[in-house]
């Protein structure tokens, strides 16, 4: 209790700011570090975070699973679980839209723009981060598909690849996510803009049905959904299937929204302030 | 060499100019004011000079680096306490502290001795392990404040760090924006508050519409408008073109009558000092009966008023007022002093 103002506030010996490669893995650890630490208090989030998932899994498997069939799997929990996979990854990509319009509407990244510390870290730590929580919904939903049955066919490396690229492709759509939610600038409106157009992209694909059981004017749209190649490459990896060129387009989707968002995002927060 | 120099700061925002060629100046160890209404230009200013910004034309220097050429060294000096609270609700008082302190670099050892420090001497040490979401407004104003300073900035910018507060935390935060001056931090604070500015500022600038109208002392605004005034009020109103004529000497400006009961004789003064004394020894030598002599201190409420033609906090309707012959004139003065500064 002795230290007094003056000791606090004069203005100390500074060294020139350091940079590098380690000092902006430092600042984006130390910004997802952040995020890291709020996730175990509040169980609540991460609760309805994987009910949904769940939900979607017994609903699928049990009400619609008895009517719906697919050519070349005997089982539909086979070719639909690895569909619910994958939505449930991309949705979870809204966490970081919403994350990030929070960030701004306190004024937090105001006071993050004005420190001496690498601007990017700001956002790659916040995706970064979200990943641990995706990591966790998935991980529940994982148990809950074993437990109903569902099987992983191919080998450890087959479902590694296969998992690999469920969160590569949801990291790149938190990108997506991050500039929308730094554009919009209010939770709320982060909140449904980024869930908004992620139903038709999930729903309009491969993921719970054939899209060759749909009107004609929509199978093209289905089968080029970037979405339904992911699917596709997921299921076959999965199911221990040969995952064709779906596997490399899949990938290349990923590595271009990736580039081109985080690029908008970067701008996008260059400019930002709290509304 | 001034801690903060800014030349001709436009700044346009599409079709609006929010910035219209602002220069300011804060001297080490000052406390600057930027006095204005909503929507004056003051955070457009704070932002330029924060880095947050870049402006059209002019420069700042600050600590003699140029922020917009060396946006990061400028950063590693300045402390930022913005419009909102900006502390991670999710996060403990402690662990906030932490982790700007970690993004100064000041490394993880430093960070947490200058948390515990802080969070001593801001008064938060029983809050300090809780979660932010259950501060008050003060508290998260005053952690606010506390995370500005983690690594001892050599300016701090205080954007309005009493809006939204109820008066007992506006209170505490003043007093500690006072100790932190006498500290001797060097400090730009934003205010709509003219009592804020008076209470707290060595200097004010005046901002209106993206310029600076008016700059000096608050004593020395107060005087640009005529400042104080001593009122008598006579016993008999006859004396009262005797008393206007006696008193003459003492003004600054021409005495008037005042209020519909013709005694109240107003004379404007540039100081109050000895000034009640002496009229009161005039009145009594010249046996002119008095039923009181007060005296009415002008608030900078005036002054912006008769600055800006128009109420502080209340910056849209601004052509409302110009009827005031007096005041407009007064207006004029002072803008012209302004530019010729």
């Amino acid at each position: 209790m002795t230290t007094t103002v003056d000791q606090l506030v004069a203005p100390a010996e500074r060294d020139e700011t350091p940079s590098g490669p380690v000092w902006l893995l430092r600042d984006s650890w130390t910004e997802a570090l952040r995020h890291l630490r709020a996730l175990p208090r509040n169980p609540e989030l991460l609760m309805f975070a994987t009910i949904q998932p769940v939900m979607f899994v017994l609903l699928f498997v049990y009400v619609f699973g008895g009517a719906i069939e697919v050519p070349g799997y005997s089982d539909y929990k086979q070719f639909l679980l690895p569909g619910i996979f994958a939505q449930t990854v991309l949705f979870n990509s809204s966490f970081t839209g919403v994350g990030v319009a929070e960030d701004l509407s306190k004024g937090i990244i105001d006071r993050l723009r004005s420190l001496p510390m690498y601007q990017s870290a700001v956002l790659i730590g916040r995706t970064m981060s979200d990943i641990v929580r995706n990591v966790i919904t998935f991980t529940v939903m994982l148990l809950v598909a074993f437990a109903v049955g569902f099987r992983i066919e191919g080998t450890i490396g087959e479902a590694i690849l296969a998992t690999w690229l469920l969160f590569f492709f949801s990291y790149a759509f938190s990108w997506i996510q991050a500039w929308m939610g730094l554009s919009v600038g209010s939770v709320e409106a982060a909140n449904s803009a980024g869930f908004m157009w992620m139903f038709p992209l999930t729903f309009v694909s491969s993921a719970f049905v054939d899209p060759s059981t749909m009107p004609e004017w929509l199978q093209p749209i289905a089968r080029n959904n970037p979405f339904t190649i992911v699917t596709n490459a997921t299921r076959a990896l999965y199911n221990g299937r040969p995952p064709g060129s779906d596997l490399w387009v899949a990938i290349a989707w990923a590595v271009g929204i990736t580039v081109v968002f985080a690029l908008l995002a970067a701008r996008k927060f260059a400019s930002s302030a709290a509304k | 060499m001034p801690a903060v120099l800014a030349e001709g700061l436009v700044k346009r925002f599409g079709e609006t100019e929010a910035l219209r060629g602002v220069d300011l100046e804060i001297e080490r160890a000052k406390v600057l004011g930027v006095l204005g209404p909503n929507g004056a230009g003051k955070t457009t200013t704070v932002r330029i000079l924060t880095t947050l910004l870049k402006p059209d034309a002019g420069r700042a220097i600050l600590d003699g680096i140029d922020v917009v050429a060396e946006p990061q060294r400028a950063r590693a000096r300045i402390g930022l306490t913005g419009q909102y609270a900006a502390v991670d609700e999710r996060l403990s008082g402690l662990e906030n502290l932490e982790h700007v302190g970690r993004l100064f670099h000041l490394g993880t050892a430093v960070a947490k001795d200058r948390a515990r420090e802080l969070i001593e001497r801001f008064g938060l040490v029983d809050a300090g392990h809780r979660v932010v979401n259950g501060y008050s407004g003060g508290m998260r104003r005053r952690l606010d404040i506390a995370m500005s300073l983690i690594a001892r900035p050599s300016v701090l910018f205080l954007d309005e760090p009493t809006t939204g507060l109820d008066p007992r935390s506006r209170q505490d935060v003043w007093e500690l924006i006072e100790e932190l001056v006498c500290g001797g931090t060097t400090t730009l604070l934003t205010t709509q508050y003219l009592e804020e500015a008076d209470r707290l500022a060595d200097e004010i600038v005046v901002i209106d519409r993206g310029m600076v109208i008016a700059r000096g002392t608050a004593d020395e605004l107060k005087r640009q408008i005529g400042g104080d005034q001593v009122e008598v009020i006579l016993e008999d109103p006859a004396d009262a073109s005797r008393v206007i004529e006696l008193v003459a000497c003492h003004t600054c400006g021409e005495s008037h009558l005042d209020g519909g009961d013709g005694r109240t004789v107003v004379m404007p003064v540039t100081s109050l000092d000895g000034m009640v004394p002496k009229v009161v020894r005039d009145l009594d030598e010249a046996k002119i009966v008095v039923r009181d002599v007060g005296v009415r201190r002008s608030t900078l409420d005036d002054v912006f008023f008769a600055l800006t033609g128009h109420a502080a906090e209340n910056g849209e309707n601004g052509e409302a007022s110009d009827g005031e012959g007096g005041a407009s004139a007064d207006t004029q003065r002072v803008e012209e002093e302004a530019q010729l500064g």
